[in-house]
């Protein structure tokens, strides 16, 4: 699927992908992680057929560089940064649509379970948008293409929760491809993975499989008891989609199965008021 | 032809939101207002009436002003795309490196070309409204001149845009060059002709590299068949040439320049990192 074989990429005297190696084979979901300057937007790049590398990268059989087009027409990819695009939002999608060859109606339909209107931002400059809106409408033309391979750099950085609960169902139905997650943390995405590739320096230092596989597309049942109400915690679980009581006490809800690990993230803020913390997989809930 | 195409359309749509052409646009409306309103259409100079002495007046102003504009904007905004993440992006998605770079120059050529010649074509029908004869032959012939000095310019744009690595570098080689043109336009080789430096003919060759000084010149002979305004270089430049062949060389040394230009751009840009 892709095969990386002593890949090397300088810029000047400065080494940052050092004779690296690696492999992706059909279906591999995996998380690059490592540090500012590791190498991981580079190795993208390299991959998209952006920058001009030494060694041998091949995508499908074909060249990122040489076939790019051949390539591309097989990878999406969503950037870490919304680039400043003028054009209106509409015009964007037309053009990503023309060229890539894909339906438009399938990158709108991505973005509207995104929970994007359309109607009302089709004709406003994509530069105008939120960061959150932005990075919707650049998952949904990458999740909305026929494409075997998926690149995303920080994917969920800019998504509220529950648009992040939706891109995670988009990911459960789309298992059959291969995805490259970029982050500079696991934690962030380990949720969505069965591999973990972490670059230092340019190099692989480490490949592993997460045993832990979860089914991105997992819910988990939420049910938070507190000792009084605070106001900056009902804000916050309302973004989360979780609902109170009259009181603002008992707090009920589901988070996506991803999103465990940032939820006890957000839960930590609060720990002085919490008195009960009950998760659970929502089908073992209903089962119950 | 498809990516090209629609690349060519992006740009266009793209740059028109743009602030640079808005003021760019405004610029060149604007001079057209002001020769109107001050009345240089019913002035009379050294021959020329009406539309014929605005348009001169109008081509010797854009002369001034396009080249530098289209140097800044163009390479200000592709620099700047680079730098912005927006080649990141965009480059991701299945479009040829030519289609992408070709179908931009061309979307910019058009944006850049437009407003000038619109603007031309307004004060003539503008005159025409008011009764004034117009001379379409010189209307045609400072249009197609335009048309070549801002092409001619545009694939400068574009060539420094594929060099520079930053905005900043791109524009500072912008802003050089537009300058050491203009510098050639007069001053240099003025200076060269009378401190004796240089044999005539090799002054009136440099002269006739400048694309400003091929503008000017073509721009000249069409009211100026012997180039008297040049002074003497006029005998260098009508015997090597011709009237003609003067006028043929103003229109294809721009365009077969720009067309270098672009060309050395796109191949330094299919071989180097793209972001």
């Amino acid at each position: 699927m892709i095969r990386i074989e002593g890949l090397r990429k300088n810029f000047g005297k400065t080494t940052v992908l050092d004779a690296l190696d690696l492999s992706l084979n059909a279906g591999d979901r995996t998380a690059l992680i490592g540090a500012n300057g590791a190498g991981k937007t580079t190795l993208i790049r390299c991959l998209l057929g952006e920058y001009t590398y030494q060694g041998t990268v091949l995508v499908n059989g074909a060249a990122p560089r040489s076939q790019r087009t051949a390539v591309l027409r097989d990878i999406s990819f969503v950037p870490q940064l919304p680039p400043p695009l003028k054009m209106p939002v509409d015009v964007l999608l037309h053009y990503a649509a023309n060229i890539c060859a894909a339906p438009e109606n399938d990158m709108r339909r991505v973005g509207t379970r995104l929970g994007l209107d359309f109607d009302e931002i089709g004709n406003r400059p994509f530069s105008k948008l939120s960061g959150g809106q932005k990075q919707k409408i650049l998952i949904a033309i990458a999740m909305g293409r026929p494409v075997k391979t998926l690149i995303m750099d920080e994917p969920t950085a800019n998504l509220d929760p529950r648009a992040r609960q939706v891109f995670f169902d988009i990911m459960g139905e789309q298992l059959d491809r291969t995805m490259i997650i970029s982050s500079h943390r696991l934690e962030e995405v380990t949720g969505m993975v069965n591999r973990v590739v972490e670059l230092d320096h340019g190099k692989v230092v480490l490949d592993d499989k997460v045993e832990d596989v979860a089914d991105p597309a997992a819910r988990l049942r939420c049910h938070l008891g507190l000792k009084k109400a605070d106001p900056a915690f009902a804000r916050t679980m309302g973004e989360w989609g979780l609902d109170t009581d009259a009181q603002g006490i008992d707090w009920r809800g589901e988070i996506a199965g991803p999103d465990r690990l940032r939820f006890l993230g957000t839960l930590t803020r609060y720990a002085g008021i919490l008195r009960r913390i009950h998760i659970d997989d929502a089908r073992n809930a209903e089962g119950k | 032809m498809k990516g090209f195409l629609h690349t060519a359309r992006l740009d266009i749509s793209e740059s028109l939101r743009a602030r640079w052409f808005l003021l760019y646009a405004l610029i060149f409306g604007a001079i057209v207002v002001l020769l109107f309103v001050f009345g240089l259409s019913e002035s009379r100079v050294r021959g020329f009436t009406g539309l014929s002495r605005m348009l001169v007046t109008y081509i010797q102003l854009s002369m001034a002003i396009m080249p530098v504009f289209v140097l800044m904007t163009t390479v200000r905004s592709l620099a700047g795309d680079r730098e912005a993440g927006i080649n990141e992006y965009m480059l991701s998605l299945p479009v040829s490196l030519s289609a992408w770079y070709w179908g931009r120059f061309v979307g910019r050529f058009v944006v850049i070309f437009l407003p000038v010649f619109v603007a031309m074509l307004g004060a003539a029908l503008w005159g025409a409204l008011k009764g004034a004869a117009v001379p379409m032959g010189q209307l045609a012939w400072y249009s197609l001149l335009l048309m070549v000095l801002s092409y001619c310019f545009l694939g400068m744009g574009f060539l420094i845009s594929a060099i520079a690595r930053t905005t900043e570098m791109a524009q500072s080689a912008a802003l050089l060059i537009w300058l050491v043109f203009l510098l050639f336009l007069d001053l240099i080789l003025l200076g060269l002709l009378i401190r004796g430096q240089a044999a005539p003919g090799l002054v009136v060759g440099i002269a006739l590299l400048n694309p400003l000084e091929v503008f000017r010149g073509g721009a000249m002979i069409l009211f100026d068949p012997q180039l008297l305004m040049l002074g003497p270089s006029a005998y260098l430049i009508l015997d090597l040439f011709g009237r003609v062949g003067f006028m043929a060389y103003s229109v294809l040394y721009p365009l077969l320049l720009g067309s270098a230009l672009a060309l050395i751009g796109f191949l330094k840009f299919r071989r180097g990192d793209l972001p």
